[in-house]
């Protein structure tokens, strides 16, 4: 038999709790069960967390590099969004 | 290092790629930015790094049988735990590095089959044999203290999921260093024999270990596009010398002799001088010669084999739990 591809999962870890769930990299498995196995093994040999999830590489839809200018280029010029565009007269202390 | 045998090969060529775009990923990366996996870059980047890192996750999955020899030998429980942990480590270390190959286009299959098939090599130093326990901690302490003067200026590596894979690898490497400096210590310490039996682990990896880093600058070919591109940060002689100003107090604490009689402080260059490296004995070994070049990929390829069934059974109930879901829905 043609052996097929074991396909990709990403791996995403919570260190703590309060904390977010973070990319921490990629693996190989056969399914679910055996994703979230590998990922205990590969990526939490020291404690290196709480929490797993495991999901399908194929199921992440990425943002195309080539699109980076119209995507993000119009918040940069916006600096009217962010608190420091504002004076605020010093006597009112902090705000 | 992990991946000498690219300094052999003939370099690569930009060619027929739109200069424009070869311009503005130069300038992104001489402005030390990162490249992802997404972004364009030329083919001959793209290539040198699938080379590189799968070269580098084959040496580390490899590296896994000198001291796998060991595993069932250490002569305490707290060695037996400490090397078990170490091996489970290089495998982690070739599974991170694997993965940040493929985001470079090549399937994990494929680079598997290129190391079994030979085509692909792996770092000369895992082909020479671990003949006493004496020579668990020399490859501890040498070998992989060798692996982390390359590795700590990968961690500024301009390919992202390199740099990253590079970043958790060191961060574990210590470790591996430590416990195989504790095994000289304590051998260095005890009977006439074990002392001699470090003396001797010693003497048979020392030059093997400064072979490690790759030929002499002069006659390493893939050094300045590289270096250019940020993928290496500091020549193999700067990372060889290094690493020999380093270990020289660290063998004198042993009170081990290192086997190289031109070995000599100077004064004015602030560095250690070495004798000559034995570049016959290098091409050898990485030409497939070595004393355990056959044995190895004979043991990756049996390994490979006999797990074929674990892979195929695992994909069989993958497709037998996915066909039950479907027919519950």
């Amino acid at each position: 038999m043609t052996v097929q591809n074991i396909s990709l999962w990403e791996v995403f870890i919570r260190s703590r709790n309060g904390l977010a769930h973070k990319h921490v990299g990629s693996l190989h498995a056969a399914d679910a069960a055996l994703a979230l196995r590998a990922a205990r093994d590969i990526y939490t040999r020291r404690g290196e967390g709480l929490s797993i999830w495991v999901v399908p590489s194929n199921a992440i839809i990425a943002s195309d590099p080539a699109d980076k200018e119209m995507l993000f280029e119009p918040a940069m010029s916006k600096i009217y969004r962010h608190p420091t565009f504002y004076d605020v007269p010093d006597e009112v202390g902090h705000m | 290092m992990y991946t000498q045998a690219l300094n052999a090969s003939q370099s690569d060529e930009l060619t027929g790629e739109d200069a424009a775009k070869i311009s503005r990923f130069e300038a992104r990366v001489a402005a030390e930015e990162r490249i992802e996996a997404n972004d364009w870059m030329p083919a001959a980047y793209r290539k040198t790094l699938t080379r590189q890192i799968s070269q580098h996750a084959h040496s580390e999955i490899v590296g896994m049988l000198p001291e796998g020899n060991w595993l069932t030998r250490a002569p305490t429980l707290r060695r037996k735990a400490a090397l078990l942990a170490k091996v489970q480590d290089e495998c982690g270390h070739g599974l991170y590095l694997y993965a940040a190959a493929e985001t470079l286009g090549t399937s994990r299959e494929e680079l598997v089959d290129q190391m079994l098939s030979g085509k692909a090599k792996y770092s000369s130093i895992f082909n020479y044999p671990t003949l006493t326990w004496a020579d668990i901690g020399t490859i501890g302490w040498l070998v992989d203290g060798a692996a982390i003067m390359n590795q700590i200026p990968l961690c500024r590596c301009s390919y992202g999921p390199y740099a990253r894979a590079m970043i958790r690898v060191c961060k574990e490497e210590s470790f591996h260093q430590r416990q195989g400096y504790e095994i000289m210590v304590t051998l260095s310490r005890g009977t006439p024999e074990q002392k001699a039996m470090a003396q001797g682990a010693l003497d048979r990896w020392w030059w093997p270990c400064l072979m490690m880093f790759g030929p002499p600058d002069q006659q390493s070919q893939h050094g300045d596009q590289s270096t250019r591109w940020k993928i290496k940060r500091f020549s193999n002689d700067d990372l060889r010398q290094k690493f020999i100003d380093a270990t020289v107090p660290q063998a004198r604490y042993l009170d081990l002799k290192i086997p190289d009689d031109n070995l000599r402080w100077n004064e004015a260059t602030g560095h250690w001088d070495y004798g000559d490296i034995d570049w016959q004995e290098f091409n050898n070994v990485l030409a497939g010669n070595g004393p355990c070049n056959r044995d190895r990929l004979a043991a990756r390829r049996k390994a490979h084999d006999e797990g074929a069934w674990v892979r195929e059974a695992a994909l069989a109930y993958a497709e037998k739990q996915k066909r039950k879901t479907t027919a519950a829905a």
